[in-house]
């Protein structure tokens, strides 16, 4: 990383970062194809391009778009949503643990779903309530951890919150009958069933507004953040400005995604890790994190659904193993490189 | 002082209210009306919170002292949370409903987790924050096992939900019975490793010239760790906070000599824990607020207020 490579390479694109991302991106495609192609009526992958085309018969037509599609698009919009509020996060909190599912984030939405399921509540009260208990609770922790958000008191503030939340969320379950908490629980692992165009065009909406407003506005000063709270201002950063701003709108991905599936567990901490683990480039890497997001979401999914014969899995159980298998590895060598 | 109070007060609140006369009447003379409602209900609860109480206390103090790391707690650190996954497991898989039945998967779940959360927090590198993340991390994912398994299983999340809370409600004379033997090996362990303990928090080459053996100190610690955390999860579930606040608490009064403060906090500990579990009942009446929510909500504040105060 010498000067003269800054100099040969003036707006800061990496060869193998955008290589991840049309990777992964690339992959995403194949495997939505498959997945479309997938079920109890099986449809052959050239059938399906047809069909996304235009130029299908009826019969794939209605299936792929009114049944699966919808799913897919859920699954790879969540997925990247996730991604980019845990990009955002692991990037503020300088740690590569520090995703929204271990900050109280998570935890907001799950308490003020929660509510919603024992109260009896419709599916769209729930959305709401998640969006704003997620946003309640980052708040909260942001006035708590005080204006300057140091990384250190950030993740102790945030992981008291989590404990606290969990402890309602059990007090909440008990409260529950049988059948509420059931659905209480298949919403707390996270699942696409039954996922619409209802659940995709709000989402649709709010990654539009919100991942420019990341990726162009405050991607490259994270990036200089990442260096320390001293030279990014020295060099021109606004940086308690940026921290909030990204925080927030990071936090508004998360809850919008767990929102609209769940809480899926650890897409918001493994995607932008195993993005920056193959761009090996500094800052956030919001871009290839949104990419890998989308295809393990996606990717999961087309597991759940599939993995068993006799019955769908919710997908939150196999990011849920994935996840755990992942966080054991990462504990042990990100331990012995010191970054834990 | 404080603790024979909490007693008396844990023994009297109810769904009918005994005064502390009462409660004597009912201790000591089989003749009085309320010898039934204290002998078998409100006892076995208070003696199940003192144990619970005093276990997770000393289980506190202990990690803080192994990881020399002031925010260590058992609950925080994932480690009910591994007797809990592996409660669940049990309740799914093997169809086991009783404390004999749990208590070894749950000790078996405390032992892992233990393990691992020293094998990250107990290098030279591993701040507090980076501590309590992965702690949480691991929180996260063994929750996420737990819900999962439970949803495959409509009959076990009835079995289990009040235990996932943590709650005392449960309590009888077989529990009480039954915790007994783990509590009082974990007991024993905790404070037959108290000096030596102390000499390990002095660093290991200072540990071994004063005739300690640092790896079997180790050792010792996460055995008694898993024992009082393991057996206390298994009977009431997991409860966060009290293993990190009571050792707090105690350590302005007692100065750092586990030797001290081990004992204060077996006394400490209790009290908040019935302390949590009274007001609960007060506060939810006429059913009950499960004693986890309470040590959260109440405990969760206090730790923040520790963090912020610690710059």
């Amino acid at each position: 990383m010498t000067l003269v490579e800054v100099r040969r390479n003036p707006v800061g694109i990496r060869p193998r970062a955008v290589v991840v991302g049309v990777t992964a991106v690339v992959a995403t495609v194949v495997v939505s194809v498959f997945s479309l192609g997938t079920g109890d009526f099986p449809i052959a992958p050239a059938d399906v391009v047809a069909t996304l085309f235009g130029a299908g018969n009826p019969a794939h037509e209605f299936i792929i778009n009114e049944l699966r599609l919808p799913r897919l698009i859920v699954a790879i919009l969540v997925g990247a949503a996730l991604a980019a509020g845990g990009a955002v996060f692991q990037s503020l909190v300088r740690n590569p643990l520090g995703s929204p599912d271990m900050l109280g984030v998570t935890n907001g939405a799950s308490t003020a779903a929660l509510v919603v399921v024992i109260l009896g509540g419709s599916d769209l009260q729930l959305s709401v309530a998640a969006i704003a208990g997620g946003m309640a609770a980052t708040l909260l922790i942001q006035l708590i951890a005080g204006r300057a958000l140091h990384g250190f008191r950030f993740i102790l503030v945030g992981v008291g919150m989590a404990a606290i939340l969990t402890g309602i969320s059990g007090y909440l379950l008990t409260r529950g009958q049988q059948m509420e908490n059931a659905r209480a629980l298949l919403w707390l692992t996270g699942s696409l069933d039954g996922r619409s165009w209802t659940q995709a065009v709000p989402l649709l909406v709010v990654l539009g507004a919100v991942l420019p407003f990341l990726v162009l506005a405050c991607g490259p000063g994270l990036r200089i953040l990442e260096m320390g709270d001293d030279a990014a201002s020295a060099l021109g950063v606004p940086v308690s400005l940026l921290r909030n701003g990204a925080l927030l709108a990071a936090a508004l991905l998360v809850s919008f995604g767990a929102a609209a599936a769940g809480p899926v567990a650890f897409v918001a901490l493994i995607a932008p890790h195993l993005a920056k683990r193959l761009t090996r480039a500094p800052g956030p890497n919001l871009l290839p994190s949104i990419a890998v997001g989308a295809l393990l979401l996606s990717g999961a999914d087309f597991i759940a659904q599939h993995a068993l014969d006799d019955r769908a899995l919710p997908v939150g159980v196999v990011t849920g193993l994935v996840g755990g298998a992942y966080l054991v590895w990462l504990l042990t060598t990100e331990r012995r490189a010191g970054r834990i | 002082m404080a603790l024979a109070t909490i007693l008396v007060l844990s023994v009297g609140f109810g769904a009918r209210f005994l005064s502390p006369g009462e409660v004597w009447a009912g201790l000591t003379d089989p003749a009085s009306d309320y010898y039934r409602i204290v002998h078998e209900m409100r006892l076995p609860r208070t003696l199940l919170g003192l144990m619970v109480g005093m276990a997770l206390g000393l289980a506190g103090a202990m990690m803080q002292a192994l990881t020399r790391n002031p925010l260590a707690d058992p609950g925080l650190l994932g480690i009910n949370a591994g007797a809990s996954a592996a409660v669940a497991s049990a309740a799914v898989f093997f169809g086991i409903g009783t404390f004999f039945g749990y208590v070894w998967f749950a000790l078996a779940g405390a032992a892992v987790v233990t393990a691992l959360v020293y094998a990250v927090g107990g290098g030279r590198s591993a701040t507090p924050a980076r501590l309590a993340l992965a702690g949480a991390a691991l929180n996260a994912t063994l929750y996420s096992y737990v819900s999962a398994t439970l949803l495959s299983d409509t009959q076990a999340i009835d079995k289990v939900k009040f235990w996932t809370a943590g709650s005392l409600a449960s309590a009888d004379f077989e529990t009480v019975e039954l915790l007994l033997p783990f509590f009082l090996s974990g007991l024993l362990a905790g404070l037959l490793v108290a000096r030596p303990l102390n000499a390990l928090s002095l660093g290991d080459d200072a540990a071994r010239a004063l005739g300690a053996n640092p790896t079997v100190i180790r050792v010792a610690v996460i055995v008694a760790v898993t024992l009082l955390c393991g057996s206390a999860t298994a009977a009431c579930g997991p409860i966060v906070f009290v293993g990190l606040l009571i050792p707090h608490l105690v350590r302005p009064i007692t100065g750092p000599d586990l030797r001290w403060m081990l004992p204060y906090t077996a006394v400490l500990a209790p009290v908040l824990l019935l302390g949590a579990d009274v007001l609960g009942r007060i506060l939810g009446s006429p059913g009950e607020l499960q004693v986890g929510t309470v040590t959260a909500v109440l405990g969760g504040p206090l730790f923040l207020y520790l963090v912020r105060a610690a710059k």
